[in-house]
């Protein structure tokens, strides 16, 4: 696989790994915008606007975008997160030159008041589906109480309120300061022509606006404690956790993940031998989520009411011990092993490597083949991912429970 | 498709264990599926469950390996893994670097001839069986999915492959090792090997592997049908939840591809008629969407949607006039997007290959032979809107049964339930 690189005289930046035997193309336009840009009386625009994206540019309706999509057989969508806003597809190489086209429409949308009224319907039974399933909302609350004020506190949806009384021009104001060339990386992977590919970039996108733009950084102060929610008609107790990790600009974030990996693991890990291997839960995990200027260890437990207590001071004891003593060099060689043969099998489709290669690029600046990952999975050493797990205790985190049983919350302890 | 070509192989060995394989030379991992006929469908009515409880027991310890050393060595060696459990098998994936395929066939050779079984494993097997059932309450859609598909197939195809708390809990361990001993076996397995291999060296590994394993597992238990078709499931929710369903032909079926068309016109992409209807049009939705259900040799439509209470009733009024007014046709241009995205959706699922793996052994139990890629797409390029049309206008989908779930039942109109 070969990594070329090329950027426009407006700022965009185009990259592609490109594998000549690859019977597919995947395009993704990965944009520097997401819930962590807002304010809380615009909380939910940057998803808003991922959604707007599909109703229209220029002369073109939402039936034309939908129907020239389908008529090409892409599988493609959108998504938005704290820091980026991801548009893509997949299509065969012939397509490839349509489906950039398209997407390049997706990123300069019309926003036109009729269809902003009707697709506000839509993100509202979009924010109620969410309220409908575990863990019934309180994912968000336990991020707004960690991040206190931080941006990346707020939902990426947004909320009833605020999605309510969003307009259209707020909207496009919001479009106009973030959606410039400088703030969009254009990836490709598979069955790519780049020199096509920087001609395509230079016919949709050379006209996009180059002026800078800068992303507010902020340090997190995180707040901690336990906040319970009764909820008497779920079955299930359920349990998220969030506590400090190292920011995706660090190299401690490797050490995150293999931490995560050790402990939190689908399989395997101490939190499976703890919890699932003896049916005590089930569903656990652990999860890292970085970010520019902040981390988190992210934990998910559901399991039956009565056996939540227990689980608790388990996992407080698990998260102790991985704090005091550390991993195993067993472990990590482990997690080793079926990180490098996850790496090899991702290498099977360009959709995979798409999201792999935009995001890194987006938020690290960096760019990192296969081979490079594999060589990190070899020499990552034992001290390091200790040194993050002592760095960064699990225990010391925000807890939010909701389920059939209810208990005083705790106050919050800033001191942690 | 593209400029590779397709290689396939297959043989049966003297036990009747079946190894079917597609070569993927450009990939350098490998993908393995295998198909024990012991699926959920086999339970007996009071120990429901059973396949799925019995799926948790082989995992935990098989071979010279107990339950912990099982999972790390899979770790070890890079396998990444997968079990379900279907109405007719229990299914085993596996997918790691090509280096590693001899390592994986004999895991799974341990799993079906020598598990272990340990007693002291079925409780916590049970109880995390019944924590699964129970987090399932939770989840609006697959609640729904479960109300309706007891009442869309016969029994006993129509349960929820878990079973139920009141009937895993009275399971003993002595059903656990009659169920293996009945239902794992070679007549009726099927073993699928997709990516970069050498066939040769594989049929002899397996040969080996799998020489000592004998028999044929008995035949189902006859079918029976409720036929409760309307139903309002009262439910905690802010949206409710409504689901429709209606029976279609089988995938062995020589109309297969053109109830398949019809659905890619109903559901196949964003300008599809139910997207464009209920979401695009009306804003009455997030999600709705329709699939296609193949078990053995019936075959459903399954379509879902989810919305504010007060604007459900509209929503279930047009998502079953868009099903009916399919009796009236589809047009050209809608057929040829279905025709692009299932050829695009074909050439995808060859970039995987588990998925390939997986797909070999479907075809192979649903058909009997596995159809190659290029078999596929000739199907997809000779379809014509006069044929499904005729298809549509000959079984226009009707009967159907109707679930809602939410804060408050729905009025079902007489003509179509």
């Amino acid at each position: 696989m070969q990594f070329l690189s090329h950027t426009l005289p407006n700022g965009l930046e185009i990259i592609a790994e490109c594998s000549p035997s690859a019977f597919s193309t995947a395009l993704g336009f990965f944009v520097r915008v997401g819930a962590r840009d807002e304010s809380v009386e615009i909380s939910g625009v940057s998803h808003f606007l991922e959604h707007m994206a599909f109703k229209g540019s220029g002369a073109r309706t939402a039936e034309d975008i939908n129907r020239e999509f389908d008529e090409i057989g892409a599988v493609y969508n959108a998504m938005t997160s704290y820091d980026s806003t991801v548009y893509y597809a997949s299509v065969l190489p012939e397509y490839a030159e349509k489906a950039f086209e398209l997407l390049a429409c997706l990123i300069q949308p019309a926003i036109r008041p009729d269809d902003f009224e009707l697709e506000k319907k839509v993100i509202l039974e979009e924010i109620r589906m969410y309220l409908d399933q575990p863990p019934y909302g309180v994912d968000e609350t336990c991020r707004s109480r960690f991040f206190n004020a931080h941006p990346l506190g707020r939902s990426v949806l947004g909320t009833i309120e605020s999605i309510s009384q969003l307009t259209p021009d707020r909207m496009r104001a919001y479009h106009q300061q973030r959606y410039t060339a400088k703030n969009i990386i254009v990836a490709a992977t598979g069955c790519i022509d780049f020199e096509k590919l920087v001609e395509f970039a230079e016919r949709y996108c050379g006209h996009l606006n180059s002026e800078d733009n800068e992303r507010i950084q902020l340090r997190p102060e995180p707040a901690y404690g336990t906040h319970w929610h009764h909820k008497p008609s779920a079955t299930q107790q359920y349990l998220i956790q969030i506590a400090e990790a190292p920011p995706a600009s660090t190299t401690e974030r490797f050490a995150a993940r293999f931490l995560t990996a050790i402990v939190g693991g689908s399989s395997a890990s101490r939190l499976y031998w703890e919890f699932i291997d003896p049916g005590r839960a089930d569903s656990v995990s652990l999860s890292y989520e970085g970010y520019e200027d902040a981390g988190i260890f992210v934990t998910f437990l559901s399991c039956a009411p009565e056996m939540l207590t227990e689980n608790l001071e388990r996992l407080r004891k698990v998260y102790n011990q991985i704090e005091t003593d550390g991993v195993t060099s067993e472990e990590l060689d482990r997690v080793k092993n079926k990180l490098a043969s996850a790496l090899v099998l991702a290498a099977e489709r360009p959709a995979t490597r798409l999201f792999a290669i935009g995001s890194e690029r987006l938020t690290t600046g960096e760019y990192r083949s296969i081979e490079d990952d594999l060589k990190i999975v070899d020499t990552i050493t034992l001290d390091e991912v200790n040194r993050v797990a002592e760095k960064y205790p699990l225990n010391c985190n925000a807890t939010e429970i909701v389920g059939p049983i209810a208990q005083p919350s705790c106050e919050l302890r800033k001191t942690c | 498709m593209g400029s590779h070509q397709e290689l396939q192989f297959f043989h049966q060995f003297d036990n009747g264990l079946v190894l079917l394989g597609e070569s993927m030379p450009w990939l350098d991992s490998v993908g393995l599926a295998l198909a024990i006929p012991a699926g959920s469908a086999f339970d007996p009515e009071d120990r429901a469950g059973l396949a799925s409880l019995t799926t948790e027991m082989i995992l935990r310890g098989a071979g010279s390996r107990d339950s912990r050393q099982f999972l790390e060595d899979l770790e070890n060696l890079g396998i990444i893994w997968s079990e379900s459990v279907s109405r007719k098998h229990i299914t085993l994936t596996a997918a790691m670097r090509a280096n590693r395929l001899g390592d994986a066939l004999s895991i799974f050779a341990d799993v079906v001839l020598r598990p272990r079984l340990p007693q002291e494993e079925l409780e916590p097997a049970r109880l995390g069986l019944i924590q699964d059932i129970r987090a399932d309450r939770d989840v609006p859609e697959i609640k729904l999915r479960r109300e309706l598909r007891r009442r869309t197939f016969p029994y006993p195809w129509n349960r929820p492959t878990q079973g139920q708390e009141e009937t895993v809990s009275v399971i003993e361990w002595q059903d656990v090792r009659d169920f293996v001993d009945q239902r794992f076996r070679p007549g009726g397995a099927v073993i699928g090997v997709a990516g970069r291999f050498d066939w040769d060296e594989t049929k002899t590994l397996v040969g080996n592997l799998f020489k000592d394993w004998t028999g044929v597992a008995p035949s189902p238990v006859p079918w029976r049908w409720e036929r409760e078709q309307v139903k309002h499931v009262v439910y905690d929710s802010q949206q409710t939840h409504i689901g429709i369903a209606y029976r279609s032909v089988p995938y062995d079926d020589p109309r297969y591809f053109l109830a398949r068309a019809s659905l890619g016109a109903l559901s196949g992409g964003t300008s599809a008629r139910l997207f464009t209807e209920v979401r695009e049009k009306r804003g009455l939705c997030y999600a709705v969407h329709a699939t296609y259900q193949v078990i053995g040799n019936m075959g459903a439509v399954f379509c879902y949607s989810g919305t504010t209470a007060e604007r459900a009733q509209e929503t279930l009024e047009v998502l079953l006039a868009e099903i009916t007014r399919l009796k009236d046709g589809i047009q050209d241009e809608e057929l040829q997007r279905v025709k692009v995205q299932l050829k695009s959706s074909l050439v995808f699922q060859q970039e995987s290959s588990v998925s390939r793996a997986r797909s070999l052994i479907s075809d192979w139990l649903l058909l009997g032979r596995v159809r190659s890629v290029i078999e596929l797409k000739q199907a997809v390029d000779a379809l014509v809107t006069e044929d499904v049309n005729r298809f549509l206008a000959e079984n226009p989908p009707n009967d159907f049964t109707i679930v809602t779930l939410g804060p408050h039942p729905l009025e079902v109109p007489r003509a179509v339930s």
